[in-house]
């Protein structure tokens, strides 16, 4: 190869370290002693896994763990739902006040999340929503990106497939299920995606909500657990990072090529 | 249009025609269209008008209220309306007018970080012809994993007896003090905040690259441009939108990011050291949750949407305007 060749592969294996040692950095310290972390070496001396032992037995990061994945599948199961449903709406019918809504849904993208925090808060505990799933989940049901998103996508559905099936007596309800979004199927999987990761890895909203820690999230969890309980226990810290961290990751390799086009898909829009 | 369907009546045994003159609504439901669609319509744009109004919407206008009220959480009893108050005060802690500065870098930096180490990882994978499957997967790795455990990684990393001080001892260079320095700590937690998001936009501008035509590099070819004016004249126009959609997305991320980086990775989890990395969101949330002044917090609220707004017109403006051929 000429050296013009082989420069970017040599600097993109140097970014690709950069992009991956503290992953390894992080399992590294979670297979180490308390008295060895301190200690440069990348492969532990004696890999142990009492850490691992030690917060299954000691904390609550199983729990948690379960906590974050009923949130992130009830959410990412309503976000499709009701986004596909709403973006057909919009999309393909005509009916009184349909531009105003579509303007009221694109406004609640100018406010951002972070915005609401107080105003939620309050609703919440005046309805007793508080320290409840359903506190946690609630604000998290529809997004209008997923509307905008998805009338984009519907859009482009011919008219005359779906007077076709109105002409053959297919009720609504079965024209959008099995005629509309069989169309649409892989932004369904790439706004599932984002919306799945968005919940997983929310920490602002479920950190308020919650009080009991039996209720916290994974990243709420983890970020009590290493300020709190493991205070300075890097070992202990590590281990829970590792234990939040790893499942995702290999859950993202699994499924890397649609979330890849998925992002690319949604970002062409 | 009226018939479409079938009716019903057909397949009962008597086939005497009903009277037609004055149908009942549930008869009507069945078998017009047009009421059809009208009910599927309203049944469901229910849930959703309630979701979008009464979470979403309500709220804001909420927001608006509470911020030009004194409103504390703990008194019960009247909760006055008392003007630009609030906003007085916020402008007057130097808290706040800090927390608002530092946004402004966290995103500043952050945003221009991320195009540009961005777009040249995308170059260069565009460059190579093995292993770009690879490279884009780890580059994406950090950006699907959690915020929260990216933060303490990396304060795990920069600790002051921690690899990437014993590394610079190593090679001969003297320990840095990283987030125990009011100085240094923005910087590592804004580093930590690209190095995630390096992975997304990567893919944006990979996609982007793809769909300029291999012709117009060689026309310039022709020309005689060099890479660097090929890069300038060809690539950066023709990759305008996602610079903009990226510069937007990005800002909107970073909000919601220094909130939970800062939170997890300052020394004194709420902003330190000596407020030198505190966000407007992490002053939200310790005048809300920690202070139950409602009131000031809302303000707060409504000024970073203000600020918010502002830059995304600035952004708009001034990204399109540039590249407009």
């Amino acid at each position: 190869m000429k050296p013009g060749k082989l420069l970017p592969y040599i600097v993109l294996i140097i970014g690709a370290v950069l992009m991956l040692f503290p992953f390894i950095w992080m399992v590294s310290t979670s297979l180490k002693a308390p008295m060895d972390i301190f200690n440069l070496n990348i492969i532990p001396e004696s890999p142990t896994l009492a850490n691992y032992i030690q917060i299954l037995q000691e904390s609550m990061f199983v729990r948690w763990f379960f906590n974050s994945i009923i949130i992130a599948v009830i959410t990412t199961i309503s976000v499709i739902f009701f986004d596909t449903l709403v973006g057909y709406i919009i999309a393909k019918f005509n009916f009184f006040g349909k531009k105003l809504l579509f303007i009221l849904i694109l406004s609640t993208l100018m406010v951002p999340v972070e915005m609401l925090i107080i105003p939620w808060y309050m609703m919440s505990s005046e309805l007793g929503w508080t320290d409840t799933y359903w506190g946690i989940l609630f604000p998290g049901l529809m997004t209008g990106f997923g509307v905008f998103l998805m009338k984009q996508f519907m859009e482009q559905i011919p008219e005359d497939l779906l007077n076709a099936a109105r002409i053959d007596g297919m009720n609504e309800f079965s024209i959008f299920f099995k005629i509309a979004v069989p169309q649409v199927w892989p932004a369904i999987s790439a706004l599932g995606i984002f919306s799945f990761l968005s919940n997983w890895n929310a920490f602002l909203w479920p950190l308020i909500v919650t009080e009991s820690s039996s209720l916290r999230t994974l990243p709420v969890g983890l970020s009590y657990f290493s300020s709190g309980e493991a205070e300075s226990q890097w070992h202990l810290i590590m281990t829970g990072a590792t234990i939040s961290v790893i499942p995702l990751i290999l859950v993202f390799i699994f499924l890397q090529r649609h979330i890849i086009k998925g992002i690319v898909l949604t970002g062409m829009k | 249009m009226e018939q479409l369907n079938t009716s019903p009546d057909y397949d009962k045994k008597d086939r005497k025609p009903k009277k037609r003159q004055n149908p009942s609504f549930l008869y009507k439901m069945r078998n017009n269209y047009k009421y059809q669609k009208y009910f599927f319509i309203i049944i469901c744009l229910l849930l959703p008008l309630i979701f979008y109004i009464g979470i979403r919407i309500l709220p804001t206008l909420f927001t608006f209220n509470v911020g030009f009220r004194e409103w504390n959480l703990l008194s019960t009893g009247e909760r006055p309306f008392v003007g630009l108050s609030n906003f007085v005060t916020l402008f007057q802690d130097e808290v706040f007018l800090k927390s608002l500065l530092n946004t402004f870098i966290y995103i500043v930096i952050g945003v221009i970080g991320q195009l540009t180490l961005g777009i040249t990882v995308a170059l260069l994978l565009h460059k190579i012809n093995r292993f770009v499957g690879l490279f884009r997967v780890i580059y994406f790795i950090p950006y699907v994993t959690s915020i929260v455990a990216i933060s303490w990684i990396f304060q795990w990393l920069f600790m002051s007896n921690g690899f990437v001080n014993d590394l610079l001892i190593n090679l001969g260079f003297s320990q840095q003090p990283f987030l125990n320095s009011p100085d240094q700590a923005i910087f590592v937690i804004s580093a930590a905040m690209i190095w995630q998001s390096i992975g997304f936009q990567m893919v944006l501008f990979l996609a982007g690259l793809s769909n300029i035509p291999e012709m117009l590099y060689e026309a310039a070819d022709i020309d005689g441009a060099t890479p660097w004016q090929k890069f300038w004249h060809v690539t950066v126009p023709l990759l305008n939108p996602t610079i903009v959609f990226s510069s937007i997305i990005g800002m909107i991320t970073f909000i919601q990011v220094s909130f939970t980086q800062v939170v997890n990775m300052s020394m004194d989890g709420s902003g330190g050291p000596l407020n030198s990395t505190i966000s407007v969101v992490v002053y939200i949330y310790q005048t809300a949750f920690q202070q139950y002044d409602m009131g000031l917090a809302s303000a707060a609220t409504v000024v970073l949407f203000l600020f918010i707004m502002g830059l995304t017109i600035f952004q708009m403006k001034v990204l399109t305007k540039k590249f407009d051929y």
